[in-house]
């Protein structure tokens, strides 16, 4: 498991603008909901967007630490 | 990548307009996510082929390098990934996936 404000520093370690919010869905710190909104993101596909966030969570996704990653990204409005 | 791994994954993206790299079958899919994916594709009575990555370690980790994505389920369109159960909820939500999916079936 992760702790939220871990995923989120990551996160903005990678992309230094976004707007990060993290939920955790079941409290046991596996299963995420994860919105991001940065400017980092436009003109790029939602799959580039997504693996812009997932490469940032590198580490996170492969050891398995996140179970399962809900991820919705946005460029600012 | 293995070159004969990497043929495989091809082999197989290319043996249906629809293919969906997923947890269990169409029938008993094993995640939430997966199970997402193949009710949207039922919900659109589009027909589409699946490959259950948990009955081969190989392509399981292999479809992840393949397509630069990390997680299951992964959905391809005419050779083309399309992306993961977030990304078809999405596109099914707003209509885009039911008009993008016509034309390349009418294609």
């Amino acid at each position: 498991m992760v702790q939220p404000e871990q995923v989120r520093q990551a996160i903005v370690n990678a992309l230094p603008d976004a707007s990060v919010d993290v939920e955790d869905l079941t409290g046991g710190g596996d299963h995420l909901q994860v919105k991001v909104v940065s400017a980092a993101f436009s003109g790029h596909s939602r799959v580039q967007q997504h693996q812009m966030v997932y490469r940032a969570l590198k580490q996170e996704l492969a050891s398995e630490a996140i179970h399962a990653l809900a991820l919705q990204t946005n460029t600012p409005a | 990548m293995d070159a004969q791994l990497k043929q495989r994954i091809e082999g197989l993206i290319a043996s249906s307009p629809i293919f969906v790299f997923m947890k269990g079958s169409k029938l008993m899919p094993q995640c939430g996510f997966s199970n997402n994916v193949v009710q949207i594709m039922h919900a659109l009575g589009v027909p589409f082929e699946t490959f259950d990555v948990l009955s081969d370690m190989e392509i399981r980790q292999g479809i992840k390098d393949f397509s630069d994505w990390p997680t299951i389920p992964q959905v391809y369109l005419n050779g083309e990934f399309l992306g993961g159960s977030d990304i078809l909820i999405e596109m099914y939500n707003s209509g885009e996936l039911r008009e993008k999916l016509a034309i390349a079936l009418a294609s």
